[in-house]
C-alpha cells in the first residue's frame, strides 16, 4: 500500500499486533486487546475511509510529492505570496458565486439588486465587502508576488514560460477588475467603462472592433452589462482557474529558485544551471 | 530498444505484418483511423466553436435601425445660443441609454445651410466624457481633462482629438427630428461616426476603419 503520512496510516489488524491476542480466540487476552472507545473507532473509521480513496485513486504518492516536496535552504516569507495571491483567488471565487444569488446582470434592475443585497439582505454587506476590498487585495498581491520572482530572479530559466503563464495571470485578473467594476451600475461604473471602452476603441486597428465587441454595438446596449458579467464571472475565472493549474504545475515540477544571495555563494559547479541543464 | 540478435549477423529480420496489411499500402491501418478519430474530433469541435464565437461576435456587424425623436418646434430654437434636449439613443437600458444633446437654428454666418438644425453631441471626444455648453463663455467644457470645444464644437483646448460629434437633424412637419450620430472633421466634414478618441483627419484616421455599427454619414 502506497505511504501514508503516519496519522493517517492503517493499523495493524487486531491480532496482529504482537500481544498475543489472537484473531479467532476470546479468552483473557482478546478483551485487553480490543477496547473500543469511540475515539479509537472514529480515528479507524476515517482511516478506513482515507485508506480506501487512496487504495482507488493512487493519490498519496502524488500528495506526499506536492506536500512534503523539497524547497531550496532560504526560502523565506516572501515565498507566501504566489500562495497569499491564490488565497485571494480563492475568495474571490466563493464570495463571487454566492453574490450571485442575489445579483441582476440587467441594465434597469442591476443597481437595485445591489442595493437590496448590500442594504436587506443578511449579512450581504459583509460578503460584498469580502469581494470588494479582496479584489484590492488579489490586485496588490499579484504584484508583490510579481515583484518577488522578479527580484529573486525566479524567472530566468528554466522558469520563463511560469513568468509568461504569470503574465497572462496578471493581464486576465486586471480584466476581472475592469468587468467586475461595471456590475453595481452606479454613476461611477457606468462612466468608468464607458471611460475605459473609448480607451480600447482608441487603439489602433483593432481598437474600435473590440470596442464594439465588448459593448455588444456601438454604443452601450442593453446587452453590454451581461456580457461583462459573463466574462466576469464565467469566462475569465475559467481561464484564470486553467493557468493557476498551469502555474503550479510547473511550480512543483521545477522546484522553487533559492534566494539571489545563496546562489551567489554556492560554487559554480553546484549552480543551479549546471543542475539543471 | 535492444537490436534484435539476427540483425547483427546480417539476416533480414522479418517484421510481422500489422492486421489488414496489403502490399503497397503508404499507410498503415492504424494510422488510417487515428487520422480518420482526429479528424471527426476536429470537425465535431468546430461544429460547436464556431457557432459560439460568432454568436459572441454577431453584434459588431449589426447596425441597429436608425432612430429619429422630436425634440420641439423650429420656433423653439435660436441661432445664437443652444436649448437642450435629452434624446434616447438605446433603449431598454434606462437612463444609461439617454443622452443630451445641445440644439440650435443654422445661422447665417457660420453654416453652410442657415436651414438646416445643428445637433451637438454631449460625448466629449477625448474619452467620452459629458460636456457641458457654458453660456457665460460660449463654450463647451469637459468636467474630466478640462476639454474645451468653441460655439461649433471645434477643439480650442485640452486633449481632445477632433470636434463634438453632431447627430443628424430633419423637420418633420412641424417638429426638428434627432437622428443618427455623425463624426465631423476639423473643418466640419462629416464622416461615419467614431469612438472618442479617435482622430477624424490626416493620417492618423486611417488607423481607426469604418465599423458596420455605424450608419454611413450624411452626404
Ligand atoms: C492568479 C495569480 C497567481 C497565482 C495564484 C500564483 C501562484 C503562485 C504560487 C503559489 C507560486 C509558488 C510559491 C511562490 O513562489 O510564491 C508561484 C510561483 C511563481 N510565479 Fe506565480 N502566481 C500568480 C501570478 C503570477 C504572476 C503575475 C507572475 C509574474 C509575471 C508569476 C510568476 C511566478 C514565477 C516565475 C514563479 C516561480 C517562482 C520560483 O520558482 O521561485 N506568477 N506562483
Ligand atoms: S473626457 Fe473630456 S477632456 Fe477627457
Amino acid at each position: 500500500m502506497p505511504k501514508l503520512p503516519s496519522a493517517l496510516r492503517k493499523p495493524s489488524k487486531p491480532g496482529e499486533r504482537g500481544n498475543g491476542a489472537r484473531r479467532d480466540g476470546g479468552g483473557a487476552n482478546g478483551v485487553e486487546a480490543e477496547p473500543h472507545p469511540v475515539r479509537e473507532k472514529t480515528k479507524e473509521g476515517a482511516i478506513d475511509v482515507v485508506g480506501w480513496v487512496d487504495q482507488r485513486t493512487g493519490a498519496s504518492p502524488f500528495l506526499t510529492g506536492l506536500l512534503l516536496r523539497k524547497v531550496p535552504k532560504g526560502t523565506n516569507w516572501f515565498y507566501t505570496l504566489g500562495s497569499a495571491t491564490l488565497f485571494a483567488f480563492v475568495v474571490q471565487a466563493l464570495t463571487g458565486v454566492f453574490l450571485a444569488f442575489y445579483y441582476v446582470p440587467s441594465a434597469t434592475e442591476a443597481y437595485d439588486s445591489i442595493s437590496h443585497l448590500t442594504n436587506d439582505v443578511f449579512l450581504g454587506e459583509f460578503v460584498r465587502g469580502l469581494h470588494k476590498w479582496g479584489a484590492t487585495m488579489m490586485i496588490i498581491l499579484i504584484f508583490l508576488h510579481m515583484g518577488r520572482t522578479f527580484f529573486f530572479g525566479a524567472y530566468k530559466y528554466p522558469r520563463e514560460l511560469n513568468w509568461v503563464i504569470g503574465v497572462v495571470l496578471l493581464i486576465l485578473t486586471l480584466v476581472m477588475g475592469l468587468t467586475g467594476y461595471l456590475l453595481p451600475f452606479d454613476n461611477r461604473s457606468y462612466w468608468a467603462t464607458i471611460v475605459a471602452m473609448n480607451i480600447t476603441a482608441s487603439g489602433p486597428v483593432v481598437g474600435p472592433y473590440l470596442a464594439d465587441f465588448l459593448r455588444a454595438g456601438s454604443e452601450f446596449t442593453a446587452t453590454t452589462l451581461p456580457r461583462f458579467y459573463a466574462v466576469h464571472m464565467l469566462l475569465v475565472p475559467g481561464l484564470i482557474i486553467a493557468l493557476i493549474g498551469a502555474h503550479l504545475y510547473l511550480v512543483v515540477k521545477l522546484g522553487t529558485t533559492a534566494p539571489p544571495w545563496l546562489r551567489a555563494e554556492a560554487k559554480p559547479k553546484s549552480s543551479r544551471e549546471e543542475k539543471v541543464g | 530498444m535492444a537490436e534484435p540478435a539476427d540483425k547483427k549477423r546480417g539476416a533480414t529480420p522479418e517484421k510481422p505484418k500489422p492486421a489488414g496489411y496489403f502490399e503497397g499500402e503508404t499507410m498503415t491501418r492504424r494510422t488510417v483511423f487515428a487520422l480518420a478519430g482526429q479528424a471527426a474530433g476536429g470537425v465535431a469541435v468546430a461544429v460547436v466553436a464556431l457557432p459560439v464565437v460568432g454568436f459572441a461576435v454577431a453584434p459588431i456587424f449589426d447596425r441597429p435601425e436608425e432612430t429619429w425623436e422630436g425634440v420641439g418646434s423650429p420656433d423653439d430654437f435660436a441661432d445664437d445660443t443652444y436649448r437642450q434636449a435629452v434624446i434616447t439613443i438605446v433603449d431598454g437600458v434606462g437612463d444609461s441609454g439617454k443622452t443630451t444633446v445641445y440644439i440650435r437654428r443654422g445661422s447665417p454666418t457660420l453654416d453652410e445651410d442657415p436651414n438646416e438644425f445643428i445637433a451637438i453631441s454631449t460625448r466629449c471626444a477625448h474619452l467620452g466624457c459629458p460636456v457641458r455648453f457654458v453660456q457665460a463663455a460660449g463654450n463647451f467644457i469637459c468636467p474630466c481633462h478640462g476639454g474645451v470645444y468653441d460655439f461649433e464644437g471645434l477643439v480650442i483646448g485640452g486633449p481632445p482629438v477632433r470636434p463634438l460629434d453632431r447627430f443628424q437633424t430633419r423637420v418633420n412637419g412641424d417638429t426638428v427630428e434627432v437622428g443618427p450620430r455623425y463624426s465631423v472633421t476639423n473643418d466640419l466634414e462629416p464622416v461615419r461616426a467614431r469612438d472618442p478618441g479617435e482622430f477624424t483627419g490626416g493620417i492618423w484616421e486611417y488607423l481607426y476603419p469604418p465599423r458596420p455599427t455605424t450608419p454611413p454619414p450624411p452626404s
